[in-house]
């Protein structure tokens, strides 16, 4: 019977050159795994591959060398514990995720939670291309959010809190934009919100909480790093609400569905059908 | 606007996480309340070093710029 090595692809099991050998990648989401699920990696490596896994460039986990007479055995042996293969192809991939507020210093918003939410509502979906979605937690950008097809980077929209600041300068030295000028005899704060990039290092930083304000998505579009590299771009300011989020990413895959050609990245269609579509689009979506 | 301090320490030979190190260990040897003084360099000191005295309960109460790549803050020990 003939293999057919596109529904193994989809599956998650990656020809390898080695004749009737695949590469079996995992589901992971965010970067996370459970060290009990991990065990079972390391069991299946061990008994079907070659006892060692590779480590992806966007978060996931491969399992090499595992024969084509084994992958129903492989299949069954994750389903009982839980694993799940990824996926490749055409379709959304990896969601890959920083440890986000919950865990850095720096992270302003729970980006765990939200790569889980985005696994469950888009992972798989098929598309033209593949289609990266990634999850950063703040202007850090550990998380790269401009390299993927749509990537969200936490933000904050600063506030200053006269009544709790003793004008120290601390914010004007840590502001990466220069936007904020503290002028100490005056007890003035000149804040330049034009300059602000909502990095939020002054809210973070300020001993007194003088500077608080909104936490939010900044979104990119069309982000690539494979055979072209573009950088993402923003199209729309900083996204409040966790539900408009969700309908600026279904706007942003539908526009994909009905425009992208087959093989064309999502930067690609864009440059090809007008990034002022997508624009208006979203706009829409995102009153 | 002066501040007078009842120590100071120097992290500018130092990098991450040797910086916040010592004035760590320059804190230890305070009282409550009392000042210590702190010259940092530009960049990451400066980005991280008063954040972290924020997570550990002591008070920033001034910052001043030297104009020559470095800082010089003033922290209130156990004043958040």
């Amino acid at each position: 019977m003939a293999v057919n090595y596109k529904e193994l692809k989809q599956g998650g099991f990656m020809k390898q050159i080695q004749k009737d050998h695949f590469s079996m990648r995992l589901r992971i989401v965010g970067g996370q795994i459970e060290a009990e699920k991990l065990k079972k990696v390391y069991e299946i490596a061990e008994k079907y591959g070659q006892g060692y896994v590779h480590m992806t460039s966007r978060q996931s986990i491969e399992i090499p060398f595992i024969k084509l007479e084994d992958v129903e055995a492989v299949r069954n042996e994750m389903a009982v514990s839980g694993l799940q293969p990824g996926v490749c192809g055409p379709r959304v991939r990896t969601i890959t995720a920083c440890q986000g507020c919950k865990i850095c210093p720096s992270g302003l918003i729970d980006t765990t939670e939200l790569a889980q939410e985005f696994d469950r509502r888009y992972f798989a979906r098929e598309l033209p291309h593949k289609f990266k979605l990634g999850v950063t937690g703040c202007s850090n950008n550990c998380l790269k959010a401009e390299e993927n097809d749509l990537g969200v980077k936490g933000g904050i929209q600063p506030e200053w809190i006269e009544k709790s600041c003793t004008f120290c300068g601390l914010c004007e030295v840590v502001c990466p934009r220069k936007a904020i000028h503290v002028q100490k005899e005056d007890k003035q704060v000149q804040f330049d919100e034009t300059k602000c990039n909502a990095c939020g290092k002054c809210v973070k930083s300020c001993p007194l909480d003088a500077w608080g304000g909104k936490i939010g998505y900044i979104v990119y579009f069309g982000g690539l790093f494979g055979n072209q590299i573009a950088t993402g771009r923003q199209l729309l300011p900083i996204i409040y609400s966790e539900e408009i989020l969700h309908r600026v990413v279904e706007t942003t895959l539908g526009f994909f569905q009905r425009h992208g050609k087959k093989s064309e990245r999502f930067g690609l269609t864009l440059d090809r059908v007008g990034w002022d579509n997508l624009e208006s689009e979203l706009k829409e979506v995102s009153k | 606007m002066s501040t007078s301090a009842d120590d100071y320490v120097d992290i500018t030979d130092v990098v991450c996480p040797i910086t916040f190190v010592k004035v760590k260990v320059a804190l230890e040897e305070l009282e409550e309340g009392q000042i210590l003084e702190v010259k940092m360099n530009e960049g990451e000191p400066i980005q991280n070093v008063p954040r972290s005295l924020k997570d550990e309960g002591h008070q920033v109460i001034q910052v001043l710029n030297n104009e020559d790549g470095t800082f010089t803050i003033f922290v209130k020990k156990d004043g958040l």
